[in-house]
C-alpha cells in the first residue's frame, strides 16, 4: 500500500489529468475567472500550493493526518453478494469509512493544512448537505482554526443535523437567503464574503470547482483515493487494473480524485450524474464561479437551479476538467434518476449491509443498469468510489420507502 | 487610427469632459427592473450624468451585495433578458450620454464575444465592464470588443500588484474601473482608505479617466472621491431607492445632490 501523498512522484503533465496549463487550463476549460479582487488571493493559494507539494514536510503531515484523525487507508471491499447478482465484479473504494463519513475530508485536511501553512486563521467554506461544510468544521477544530460556513437557507432546513454537527464543532454556520438558497448560492456567497476577508481567511473550495488553483489542488488532494484504490487493485485483481472505474458527479472531487489514480491505465472512466444536475451530459459552455466548464443554463444565458434526491450533485455545473476528460472522450458522462438511486441503495443495503450516501448510490445505480442491459460485459471488473455514508440521508430515505 | 485596440466613443467622451475640469458621474441601473425602467436613463443624463452604466442581470451576481443581488432578481423576475433590454434601449434611442453595459462574463460568452458586441453596438451600448473578468482571461473579448467598436473597461481593486496595474490601464478602454474596497457593491458609512491610495496607484500609470466605485451613496463621499478619481460610479446607492419604489424624478433629485458635491470640488 502507498502511503506517501501522490505528489511525491510527479504526473506527466502532458498526459491527461496532470497539471492543468497555461493558466489554469485543462483544454479549453477551467482557468482563473476571478474579480480582480480576488486575483492576487488566488494567486497566493496557487504560489503556496506549489510550494507545499515540494515540501516533503507537508506531504508527510497531510499524510499523518490522513492516517490518524481521517482513517486513511480505506478498504477496497469487493461488493460479494451484489457480483454474483450482477454477473460482474464489482469493487468499492470505501470512501464512506473515513472520519466525518465522506471524501470531503481528503481536500479540507490538506487545504486546512494549507491554509495553516499561510498563516490564515480562518476558513471559509461553501456547503450544500452539509458534507464539506462538517469536513471543514472538523479540520478546523483540529487545527485550531476558525471555520465559517455558508449553507442555503433551504438546505439549512433540508439537513438541519448537519448544521447543529458544524455548530457544535465550533464552526459558524451563515445562513444564505438569496436566489435558490442552495449551494449554488452558497459558493456565490462564499466568494463574495472571502472578497473581504482575503487577509486572514482561506477560502476552502469544497469540489473540483471555482477559479484555478482550486479544480487542480482540489483533484490533487483528492487524487490518494484514487492512488490507493490503484495499488489495492494491483493487489486483489487478477488483471491489476479494473476494466471500469465509476464514481458519481456533482462538481466530481470523488470521481476526479479516483479517475486521476487510473489516468495512465486503459480503464474505462464513467461519471455519474444527477438527471436533474447533469452539468457534464447536458451543460453549455459558460462561465461561473470562478472557471470555465459546462453548466446547465436556459436560453438566456441564466444558471438553471439543479434538482437532485442526493444535495451533493445539486450543483448546476461540473468541474472544468471534467468538461476535458469528456471532450477528448476519456470519460464519459452518463444520468441517473433520483429513484433509481434509491433502488440502489437499498440494494447495497440488502446485498452488502452498506447504507451508501444517495450521492454515491447514482454511481451504484448506474453500474446495476450497465450490468443488466450488457453494457457492462459479463465477468468485466468495476471499481466504483462509494463516496459517502447514507446516515445523512436516513430521514429522506424514510419519507420514500 | 489604425491601431484596433484605439479607444472609442465613451473614453473620447470622459476624456473631453474631464480635460474641461469636470468631475465625472456615472449612474447604474439594472435594466427591465422596472416596467418603463428606461425613464431613468433619461432622468440621470438630465441630472448630470456624464456616462450610465446599464446592469444586465445574471442570475449568480458573486461580486454584487445585496441590493444589487435583489434588483437582479427583481428584473429577472419580470422576464428581463439581454436580448428584451437591449431592445429596450434601442427603443428608447439616443439619452445624451454614453451607455456603458456591464454583465458577468457567462452572459457575454452565451451567443459569444462578437454577436454579443454586435448586438451591444446595434442598441446603442458603446461600453461594456464585466467584472468576473479579470485582465488575464480578458483576451477572447478586447480585441472583439474594439473592433465592434465597444470600449471595454477593466476593473482593478486595491490587492491589484503594480505590474498589473500597468497591464490593466494599458489594455483597458473608456476608463479604468477603480474598485474602492475589497468587497463587493453596496452601500456603505464612509469612503474606504483604500479608495485613495488605489486612484492615486493608477493615475501613477494611465492618463486614461478613472472612476471610483463600490459604496459610494452620498455626496459627501461623491465630493471626497472625485478629489482622489476623476469620477465615480454609483450603483447601490441609486437600486436601493428604485427598489423602494423611487421613479424617474426622484432619482432624478438623488443625482443632482451628487452633481453639485462633484461640481464643488
Amino acid at each position: 500500500m502507498r502511503m506517501a501523498p501522490p505528489w511525491r512522484e510527479p504526473v506527466p503533465a502532458t498526459g491527461t489529468m496532470g497539471e492543468p496549463r497555461p493558466l489554469g487550463r485543462f483544454g479549453e476549460y477551467g482557468g482563473r475567472y476571478a474579480p480582480e479582487s480576488l486575483v492576487e488571493a488566488c494567486r497566493e493559494v496557487d504560489e503556496a500550493f506549489r510550494q507545499a507539494r515540494a515540501d516533503p514536510g507537508f506531504a508527510a503531515a497531510l499524510a499523518e493526518l490522513l492516517a490518524l484523525h481521517a482513517g486513511r487507508p480505506t478498504p477496497l471491499t469487493p461488493a460479494r453478494r451484489l457480483s454474483q447478482e450482477l454477473g460482474v465484479q464489482l469493487y468499492l473504494k470505501r470512501e464512506d469509512l473515513t472520519h466525518t463519513g465522506s471524501h470531503k475530508i481528503n481536500n479540507v485536511l490538506g487545504q486546512a493544512l494549507l491554509a495553516a501553512r499561510m498563516g490564515r486563521r480562518r476558513l471559509i467554506a461553501e456547503t450544500g448537505a452539509g458534507q464539506h461544510g462538517v469536513a471543514t468544521a472538523t479540520a478546523a477544530a483540529l487545527l485550531g482554526l476558525e471555520a465559517t460556513v455558508f449553507m442555503g437557507e433551504r438546505d439549512m432546513e433540508r439537513q438541519a443535523l448537519n448544521v447543529f454537527r458544524m455548530r457544535m464543532l465550533g464552526a459558524e454556520v451563515v445562513p444564505v437567503t438569496t436566489g435558490s438558497r442552495t449551494l449554488k448560492d452558497a459558493t456565490s456567497e462564499a466568494m463574495r464574503h472571502w472578497v473581504g476577508a482575503t487577509g486572514d481567511s482561506h477560502y476552502c473550495v469544497g469540489s473540483v470547482v471555482g477559479p484555478d488553483p482550486y479544480p487542480w489542488m482540489v483533484r490533487e488532494f483528492q487524487r490518494v483515493i484514487g492512488d490507493e484504490a490503484r495499488g489495492q487493485c494491483a493487489a486483489e485483481l487478477r488483471t491489476g487494473v479494473p476494466d471500469h472505474v465509476v464514481a458519481c458527479v456533482g462538481g466530481g472531487s470523488n470521481a476526479a480524485g479516483t479517475f486521476a489514480g487510473f489516468a495512465d491505465t486503459s480503464a474505462r472512466f464513467v461519471g455519474v450524474e444527477a438527471e436533474g444536475g447533469a452539468g457534464a451530459a447536458r451543460g453549455r459552455l459558460g462561465v461561473l464561479h470562478g472557471c470555465r466548464s459546462l453548466f446547465l443554463q436556459d436560453d438566456d444565458g441564466q444558471i438553471i437551479e439543479a434538482h437532485s434526491i442526493a444535495a451533493g450533485l445539486d450543483y448546476p455545473g461540473v468541474g472544468p476538467e471534467h468538461a476535458h476528460l469528456r471532450e477528448l472522450g476519456r470519460a464519459r458522462y452518463v444520468t441517473v434518476t433520483d429513484e433509481e438511486a434509491v433502488g440502489a441503495a437499498v440494494r447495497l443495503a440488502r446485498s452488502e449491509g452498506i447504507v451508501p450516501a444517495l450521492e454515491s448510490a447514482h454511481a451504484l445505480a448506474w453500474v446495476i443498469r450497465a450490468a443488466g442491459d450488457g453494457e457492462l460485459a459479463a465477468g468485466s471488473t468495476v471499481l466504483m468510489t462509494l463516496s459517502g455514508r447514507g446516515d445523512k440521508d436516513i430521514s429522506t430515505l424514510k419519507e420514500l420507502l | 487610427m489604425t491601431n484596433i485596440l484605439a479607444a472609442g466613443a465613451v473614453e473620447r467622451h470622459l476624456r473631453a469632459r474631464r480635460d474641461t475640469g469636470r468631475a465625472l458621474l456615472m449612474p447604474y441601473v439594472t435594466g427591465g427592473v422596472t416596467p418603463g425602467w428606461t425613464r431613468y436613463l433619461t432622468a440621470f443624463a438630465e441630472a448630470g450624468a456624464d456616462a450610465i452604466e446599464v446592469g444586465l442581470p445574471f442570475s449568480d451576481p458573486t461580486l454584487d451585495g445585496v441590493t444589487i443581488q435583489q434588483a437582479s432578481e427583481a428584473a429577472l423576475a419580470r422576464g428581463a433578458s439581454t436580448r428584451r433590454i437591449l431592445a429596450d434601449l434601442a427603443e428608447a434611442g439616443d439619452v445624451g450620454v454614453p451607455l456603458v453595459a456591464s454583465t458577468y462574463y457567462n452572459l457575454v460568452l452565451h451567443d459569444g464575444p462578437e454577436a454579443f458586441c454586435a448586438a451591444l453596438r446595434r442598441a446603442g451600448v458603446d461600453g461594456l465592464i464585466v467584472p468576473d473578468l479579470p485582465v488575464h482571461e480578458a483576451g477572447e473579448l478586447t480585441g472583439v470588443a474594439a473592433a465592434a467598436g465597444v470600449d471595454l473597461a477593466l476593473l482593478a481593486s486595491p490587492a491589484t500588484p503594480r505590474p498589473r496595474l500597468e497591464e490593466i490601464s494599458r489594455r483597458s478602454r473608456g476608463f479604468v474601473y477603480a474598485v474602492s474596497l475589497m468587497g463587493t457593491t453596496g452601500e456603505r458609512a464612509a469612503l474606504a482608505a483604500s479608495a485613495a491610495e488605489l486612484t492615486t496607484r493608477i493615475r501613477s500609470v494611465t492618463d486614461r479617466p478613472v472612476l471610483l466605485g463600490f459604496g459610494i451613496s452620498t455626496p459627501g463621499q461623491a465630493r471626497e472621491a472625485g478629489r482622489h478619481a476623476d469620477g465615480v460610479v454609483v450603483g447601490a446607492a441609486v437600486m436601493r431607492r428604485v427598489l423602494d419604489g423611487a421613479g424617474p424624478d426622484d432619482l432624478r433629485a438623488f443625482l443632482a445632490t451628487l452633481r453639485r458635491a462633484l461640481d464643488q470640488e
